[in-house]
């Protein structure tokens, strides 16, 4: 006798909960979060800065002119200046964006595909294979890293696969450690022994259970990891350790900006903003991320 | 009567105790499940019952093979679940299937509650994808749930709801045996009645066999055919459930009898308060496990177990009273 | 009885999370007197717990708020009072103890230093003085060996024996007023009947008025002197333990007391539940929150929230159909509903 009724407040309550589902959608939670939102903004700005970078730079990165050196920003159709080479100031932040973000970005894929086999590994299995991989991962954390990389770089030689390879090594047992601490925890939930008790095996339980249970701390940790990589890449750069010149780096720029800190001030200041907005955007992001990958946190 | 489903013979379960000094490994263990027998017929539902830490999950987790067991024998349909091989396991698995208590824990958040009932499915590679999605449609009405709500997740359902998705899991592969851990003592009472009218539906339609697992005593009864008492990984008392119900023999069985709540504000509970706690698992005492805390403890209890004496058919109780009682 | 302790009128809580807003408290009026037990009765997410929170002005704010409503305790509003003067009165005239005996109490600290520093926070006593009396409370709520137990650690406690450090902390400072959110919940059977003898003696000790909450029919009827049945927010029913045994006015009630299994319950017959699950408090909920699961609702229950009508002396209820349920009707209908449910 009430049907029509009933049917008719089930009809409501689905409206209502594909609204509130639509409130929950991950880009809408997100973006709520002003910060992370920013954080965002200029990271799609920093990509397309990137891919787009021949056709952003107002000169060829590399183009020397002794007649132009060490302009200040505005000077004669330098938009940031020049370096003591006469070279664009402007133009070379651009391409240096591009060897940031490769090298932050495939250091990380690298670190993260290691170290997160690792770490499942470590972290499912447990006794003797955690033991070993965990005192070898501790072993690789307290090995200083630029030592690490100067090590690798004098047994490679330098250049840009290597400076993936060398500070992809270096996050592998972050990721490895990450990964398995989440392991620990996911494996002693409840519907993990529920999938167990109904035959399934090991790697069906792995990928299908752990994995997708794990991967939101590990998509977090990504992205800092991220800017993590891009201050080391800036470092060994720094140092001479990175990529090589002629080639632009932010982190060669700082150095070669370091020897006119009275003269030309802006040189060293103009890459250190760009790594530090670029760090810091990246961070507020994954800060963002994080509450946004929680499928019951409600922001 | 028939054979029996299940026969589960001297089942023992010890933990080893982490030792003080590493890597020496300690002579003592946690002994969760210590000499354990019991047999479940088909189409009967078994009840255990007692408190935290009486072994009763473990016992659970045992029949299903999520850990094994330290000796012992389980035996189901004739086949031994101890000795049987991973390959020859998984098919004996699809027919004993398992209900958890935690209906928030024991549902993956990341995945669709299609998708979970299909699992089973998809494990044992029974049928294609088509038939497989009518099959969860076909569940998901057996257990009360709209079939279009497959696509969500089990975080948007409610308590119950989502044990109902725990049930319908265990049921996709039409099992025979189905062992409940607590499955309603985290729900709500109209909730709980809900859930539990579906389970014994479920019985009826399918033929199922239950070994139901619960602290509260009136579910049990409300369930079980049988009913087997267990204290510090021991059955003490095992028999049907008019039997423990109106004629207790064990004082432990008694106390807890006792301690169920009254019924109305006019009822005046006589009841039989226990002292002390349970003693550790890892050094029992003595004789009775039961000795410390029994009002009627004797000498005898302190140095001798007792066996489990039958009293009438089908209902034994392992207490030394029993024997001075017919003496 | 004794006199008047605390009176909750009108009461109005939400939580905000984000753009959504959950009413969780939606206009609940009761009152305690000293020496009572009120048993607050519902199902999770009926707002029994958030209540007792707000009693004690407990609620976090953010994303907590109380909106509208009065809590008064002694004659003083003290739903607006000031932090510091709340405090004062939580620990002297007020304690509570919680579901969870496990997670109340700190594992770094040993269970005597728990108890003496929440007794010298709001007892002048020198350390000597506070040991003292530590001692005796845990002597109080029955905890053998007391001495040697002062120095050990929570763990090294049985959930039980926890739960009676907990009582020992609450009622260190003699409180008026001890709330307790589902204090056996996480207990054995055996455990549950221990303490809530042990909380009976205690109050004909003390004289202090109890806030039972609990979803156990069975704990109310054991330990309360007044109830009230809570759902979706709102009190349906309230009244003395034995008026609303005898006579429960509110469908909820009845379905309440029905799906309890009891001892003599013929196990062929199917239990009598309440069909669906509770409304969720983010939506609007209109008219009646029990309209969805109520057997014998009509178009006024969706359309207008019923109001409390007092039906005899101190026995109230929110629906629109009370008029005239005699104990008969109440059983015939039941029978009919469940035979309409289970099938």
């Amino acid at each position: 006798m009430h049907n029509e009724t009933a049917s008719d407040r089930e009809l409501l309550y689905e409206e209502q909960y594909k609204r509130a589902q639509k409130e929950q959608s991950f880009m809408r939670k997100l973006l709520r979060n002003k910060l992370a939102a920013f954080g965002f903004f200029v990271m799609i700005v920093l990509v397309f800065t990137a891919i787009f970078a021949p056709w952003i730079a107002t000169h060829p990165p590399h183009q020397m002119d002794v007649t132009r050196t060490l302009l200040g920003p505005g000077e004669m159709g330098h938009l940031l200046g020049t370096d003591s080479y006469g070279r664009d100031t402007f133009s070379r932040i651009i391409y240096g964006a591009r060897i940031s973000l490769i090298v932050g970005v495939a250091a990380v894929v690298f670190g993260a595909v290691f170290g997160s086999l690792l770490g499942v590994i470590s972290g499912y299995f447990g006794g003797k294979i955690d033991a070993i991989i965990m005192r070898i991962m501790d072993g690789m954390m307290a090995f200083p890293f630029i030592l690490l990389a100067i090590v690798l770089m004098t047994v490679f030689g330098q250049g840009l696969m290597n400076v993936i390879f060398a500070i992809g090594i270096a996050n592998i047992p972050g990721f490895a450690r990450v990964v398995r601490g989440q392991v620990l925890s996911v494996k002693e939930a409840d519907y993990i022994d529920v999938t167990r008790s109904l035959g399934a095996k090991n790697t069906r339980i792995i990928f299908h259970h752990v994995l997708p249970n794990s991967i939101a701390p590990l998509i977090v940790y990504a992205t800092m990891a991220v800017a993590g990589a891009i201050i080391s890449e800036a470092s060994l750069s720094f140092l001479g350790l990175g990529v090589q010149p002629p080639t632009a780096s932010w982190g060669s720029m700082l150095q070669e900006g370091k020897d006119y800190l009275v003269l030309n001030p802006e040189l060293a200041t103009i890459s250190g903003l760009a790594i530090l907005i670029t760090v810091l955007s990246i961070n507020l992001f994954g800060d963002g991320l994080r509450d946004a990958l929680d499928p019951k946190m409600k922001i | 009567m028939g054979h029996p489903l299940l026969e589960v013979k001297q089942v023992k379960k010890h933990f080893p105790v982490k030792g003080t000094i590493p890597f020496v490994p300690s002579r003592q263990s946690v002994k969760a499940v210590d000499n354990v027998n019991f047999h479940v017929m088909p189409g009967e539902t078994l009840g255990i019952v007692g408190e935290s830490g009486c072994g009763k999950s473990t016992l659970a987790r045992l029949i299903n093979r999520l850990i094994s067991p330290t000796e012992g024998e389980m035996n189901f349909k004739n086949k031994d679940l101890v000795s049987l091989s991973k390959r020859d396991l998984r098919t004996v698995r699809k027919n004993i299937q398992m209900v958890f208590q935690d209906p928030y824990a024991s549902l993956d958040p990341r995945k669709r509650v299609g998708q979970l009932i299909e699992e089973p499915l998809v494990i044992h590679g029974v049928g294609d994808s088509v038939s497989r999605k009518r099959r969860v449609a076909e569940l998901l009405e057996i257990v009360g749930l709209n079939p279009r709500y497959q696509n969500r997740y089990a975080h948007e359902f409610s308590g119950g709801q989502r044990q109902r998705i725990n049930i319908a899991r265990a049921l996709t592969l039409n099992p025979e045996l189905i062992i409940c851990d607590e499955p309603v003592s985290a729900l709500d009472v109209s909730v709980q009645a809900q859930v539990i009218n579906l389970l014994k539906d479920l019985q009826k339609q399918f033929q199922l066999t239950y070994i139901f697992i619960s602290h509260d005593l009136n579910v049990v009864r409300y369930m079980c055919d049988r009913i087997a008492v267990m204290y510090l990984g021991k059955i003490v008392e095992i028999g049907s459930y008019e039997e423990i119900y109106h004629s207790p023999k064990h004082p432990y069985t008694q106390a807890l009898l006792s301690a169920i709540p009254v019924e109305s504000p006019y009822e005046n509970k006589e009841r039989i308060i226990l002292t002390g706690n349970v003693p550790s698992p890892i050094a029992p005492p003595p004789g009775c496990a039961f000795h410390e805390r029994c009002p009627f403890v004797m000498d005898k209890c302190k140095t001798e177990t007792p066996p489990l004496i039958e009293t009438t058919e089908a209902h034994r109780a392992s207490c030394h009273l029993i024997k001075k009682e017919e003496e | 009885m004794g006199e008047e302790l605390l009176r909750v009128e009108d009461l109005f809580v939400e939580f905000k999370t984000g753009s959504i807003v959950t009413k969780a408290i939606n206009g609940v009026s009761f009152s305690l007197h000293q020496n009572e037990t009120l048993g607050i009765v519902g199902e999770s997410g009926s707002g029994k717990s958030v209540t007792a929170s707000a009693a004690m002005r407990l609620i976090p704010n953010p994303p907590g708020r109380i909106t509208s409503g009065s809590i008064v305790y002694k004659g003083q509003d003290i739903s607006q009072l000031n932090e510091s003067k709340m405090r004062k009165l939580r620990g002297n005239e007020m304690s509570m103890i919680f579901q969870d005996p496990t997670t109340s109490l700190n594992p770094v600290f040993t269970v005597g230093h728990q108890l003496m520093e929440s007794i010298r926070i709001h007892k002048n006593l020198s350390k000597r003085e506070a040991k003292q009396e530590s001692l005796r409370m845990l002597e109080l709520v029955g905890i053998p060996a007391a001495k040697q137990r002062l120095k050990m650690y929570p763990h090294e406690f049985s959930g039980g024996m926890r739960q009676r450090v907990m009582i020992a902390i609450a009622l260190s400072c003699q409180p008026q007023l001890l709330i307790a959110d589902e204090p056996t919940t996480a207990l054995d059977v055996t455990v549950q009947a221990q303490i809530l003898a042990l909380m009976k003696d205690l109050q004909r000790e003390f004289g202090m008025a109890i806030m039972m909450i609990t979803h156990d029919l069975g704990v109310v009827w054991e330990t309360c002197d007044s109830i009230i049945v809570m759902y979706a927010g709102q009190v349906m029913e309230r009244g003395s333990v034995r008026q609303v045994y005898d006579k429960p006015l509110h469908p909820y009630t009845w379905g309440l007391l029905d799906s309890q299994i009891a001892s003599d319950q013929n196990s062929q017959e199917v239990l009598p539940a309440i069909p669906g699950s509770p409304p969720d408090l983010s939506f609007d909920v209109q008219g009646c929150p029990f309209a969805d699961r109520c057997p014998y609702v009509e178009e006024i229950c969706r359309e207008s929230k019923p109001a409390r009508v007092a039906i005899e002396d101190g026995h109230e209820v929110a629906c629109h159909f009370q008029t005239d349920t005699s104990e008969l009707t109440r059983k015939e209908e039941a029978n009919i509903g469940a035979s309409a449910t289970g099938s």
